[in-house]
């Protein structure tokens, strides 16, 4: 075991997926000599050559096109968007390509490629560097889509995302990269070093695509949350004092409905929690799954706490970032209900 | 597959990396003054090569020469210099303000001021720029009050964009800069729209798009060739090479072809490369592109080969990708130091002088800062409201965003 970032444990997996399989290749902007703006390819390309892990033109289309061209040929491309903001000319590439190779050609060709894309706000990035697409992603169909919370979850992850065969869409909350960030923009950093999910093991290992971890066992209310907003969530609960029950889903798409299920039919009552935009986000996906799955185990409506429906602010960021005081009045409400 | 050679893969490798000599002679400098000029309605097949050579106006001696000089007075030489400093203290203070907390990020326009500073006076008032993050020069040149600028990035209460837009990323219709998205090569295709719509409605009006070397490798670039050159488009397409995107060296975007100008070739539009640190060659290549769209005949492709001196931003740290030494080591000087160097030659100009104006101007910027800081700064003072968040998404505020707002609490 060995206590590592975010950053850290997003380039482990990438090192031990190269170490492991030669066909798997590492590119985008920076990424190369560099080591990507955000370090995660940081030694990859000294480590295993410049055919291996490189520079790509400035052309996000271009590092997926060629992506989805050498997952044809029979390579696995790992492939850094430098911001999920950045992703836009890709999606051409993204929806009507890579989501559909298997399907169109009934499996003769398939798409076993990984974007990995910094994700979220709260670093003052402005409207675009601080997006969540993910319901971008999740809206098409062939496309799987993971947000892990924690350096274990992100490299274990990211190994099985590699190993997949089918493309994956890989967001990385990057105000999470140095530490399991709650919301209290005024405190201190807390370090990965003092979290137990830092400690992650140096070689291989695989965490499944599609299940859902419990990361603070209640009786009160479900909040489902992923990325940077579970970290919100386990605060918010500590200082409603609710005896909520947070999940963390991980993967998006597959989504472990049973865990929900379970969980709320245990509780009555169900928070959703995400940084994105409100409207046609994956929180009405959630909400519509658990009223389809709960309904008659449900004590009051359910609730979503979420970025507000308009471009992520500058300056008044934290007033944007739906923090854990804003989590902590929807459990309130949802408890009064 | 035996009797085959086996394939290998090409990937592009700057010349010098960090602990290595900087070594600058791939880069051809031409002669000041050898790159002739042609009429401003030749045919693009004629004049191919200037693709490939630098056009110059300054030579080592601070003189004038060749048929691209003699289009600037001594007074308008000291407003460019007047511009360019300006420029570069601005940078200076708003760098220092970021290091102290005062704003998130901040971009410097450092070694590239001659740019932006001597192609805006070469349009008009009602011309439209489709900026990057580095042409501030533009609304320097153009008057724009410095204040405005510094409460942009400061996220102030007077903040023009309300606290809505990353620092730097201003926005000016009145002075024809169109709003910064800060996303690459995305505005370059918008300029060509614009121009398109003034030969539409058979305005005067002329369009400048701008993009730096990395992002001619995005699709939005092709797109605005192939639309300005197929409508003609009364458009100026300016390439800023400054050597280097973020930590990638720009023969990664410009593969094979030679240089950036040459990608317009191919579109049939007239391509040239200037030497993007000499303020009088700029401009003069400027006027020719300018010259051409105004008699509607159509875009021109710019190539400014310049050296990006600073950081990419102050999210960068150079010193990780690059020789520290290497700035010192570009061939093609200092804009500032070099058209100073001109005017003293001129006898338009002195060291003393050149002092005092420096002193000047840094006061000039302190007390605009001042102003700005007044207003507060990103984390300090006066800021724009939390309202500011929800308007102006749409122009009538929609009851699903006024409900989020309340939630809020405004």
């Amino acid at each position: 075991m060995a206590r590592m970032t975010m950053i850290e444990a997003v380039r482990s997996a990438m090192d031990v997926s190269m170490a492991r399989d030669e066909n798997v290749v590492v590119f985008g902007e920076d990424v190369g000599y560099f080591g990507g703006v955000f370090r995660c390819t940081q030694g990859l390309q000294a480590k295993y050559g410049k055919t291996r892990c490189f520079d790509a033109p400035i052309s996000e289309s271009g590092i997926v096109g060629t992506a989805i061209g050498m997952a044809a040929y029979g390579l696995k491309p790992c492939v850094e968007i430098q911001f999920a903001d950045y992703m836009y000319p890709a999606y051409d590439q993204i929806t009507q390509e890579a989501a559909r190779i298997r399907y169109r050609s009934n499996g003769d060709f398939t798409c076993p490629i990984v974007l990995r894309m910094p994700t979220g706000g709260g670093i003052f990035g402005g409207q675009t560097h601080s997006q969540s697409p993910e319901a971008l992603f999740t809206h098409v169909c062939g496309l799987k889509v993971i947000v892990p919370s924690n350096p274990y979850d992100a490299k274990g992850l990211l190994i099985s995302a590699i190993e997949d065969p089918d493309p994956v869409m890989f967001l990385e909350p990057k105000r999470l990269y140095n530490g399991p960030f709650d919301g209290h923009h005024e405190r201190p950093v807390t370090p990965w070093s003092k979290h137990e999910l830092g400690d992650v093991p140096e070689g291989h290992y695989t965490i499944p695509i599609g299940k859902a971890e419990i990361r603070r066992k209640g009786s009160a209310v479900t909040v489902v949350a992923y990325g940077t907003m579970v970290h919100v969530a386990l605060a918010a609960a500590e200082e409603a004092g609710i005896d909520a029950e947070v999940i963390d889903l991980r993967s998006l798409l597959p989504l472990d409905l049973d865990t929900i299920v379970q969980s709320v039919t245990k509780t009555g009552r169900c928070v959703v929690v995400h940084e994105a935009t409100l409207t046609s986000g994956f929180g009405a996906e959630l909400v519509s799954l658990v009223q389809e799955h709960c309904f008659y185990h449900l004590e009051a409506p359910v609730v979503r706490v979420t970025g507000w429906d308009t471009p992520y602010p500058h300056a008044q960021e934290w007033d944007y970032f739906p923090g854990p005081a804003r989590v902590g009045r929807a459990l309130t409400e949802v408890m009064e209900a | 597959m035996s009797d085959l050679d086996r394939l290998s893969l090409h990937v592009p490798e700057p010349a010098v990396r960090p602990g290595g000599q900087p070594d600058f002679s791939n880069v051809k400098i031409p002669k000041a003054g050898s790159v002739p000029r042609p009429e401003v309605d030749v045919a693009p097949e004629e004049i191919r090569d200037l693709a490939f050579s630098i056009i110059r106006v300054l030579n080592r001696d601070g003189e004038a020469v060749g048929p691209w000089a003699g289009l600037l007075s001594d007074a308008e030489l000291l407003t460019g210099l007047r511009h360019m400093m300006m420029l570069r203290a601005f940078d200076a203070r708003m760098l220092m303000a970021q290091r102290q907390g005062k704003t998130s990020f901040y971009m410097q326009h450092l070694g590239e001021e001659a740019v932006s500073c001597a192609f805006r006076r070469a349009l008009r008032k009602g011309d439209m720029n489709f900026p990057t993050y580095r042409q501030a020069g533009l609304l320097i040149a153009d008057d724009y009050p410095m204040v405005e600028m510094m409460n942009q990035i400061f996220s102030n209460e007077s903040d023009p964009c309300h606290g809505r837009q990353l620092p730097v990323m201003y926005t000016s219709k009145e002075h024809g800069f169109f709003t910064i998205s800060g996303n690459l090569a995305t505005q370059y295709v918008q300029a060509v729209g614009w121009a398109m719509a003034s030969a539409i409605k058979n305005d005067t009006r002329i369009a400048a798009g701008w993009i730096g070397d990395g992002s001619t490798a995005e699709s939005d670039f092709h797109s605005a060739l192939v639309f300005a050159s197929t409508y003609r488009a009364p458009v100026i397409l300016n390439i800023v090479n400054n050597q280097w995107a973020i930590s990638t060296f720009q023969g990664i975007a410009r593969g094979g072809s030679g240089t950036f100008a040459a990608r317009g070739l191919g579109f049939g539009i007239p391509a040239l490369r200037v030497d993007g640190n000499d303020y009088l060659a700029v401009y003069a290549v400027a006027r020719w592109a300018v010259e051409r769209a105004r008699r509607n005949l159509g875009p021109t492709l710019i190539e400014y080969v310049t050296y990006r001196v600073g950081a990419h931003s102050t999210s960068d740290d150079p010193s990780a990708y690059r020789p520290k030494t290497e700035s010192e080591a570009w061939p093609l000087g200092d804009p500032v130091l070099r058209l100073k160097k001109h005017l003293i030659v001129r006898g338009a100009w002195s060291e003393e002088r050149h002092a005092q104006a420096e002193a000047e101007i840094m006061d000039e910027v302190i007390q605009a800062q001042k102003q700005a800081e007044s207003h507060g700064t990103l984390h300090a003072g006066g800021k724009p409201s939390v309202r500011d968040i929800f308007e102006g998404v749409y122009a009538e505020m929609p009851p699903h965003i006024r409900r989020q707002r309340q939630k809020a609490g405004y």
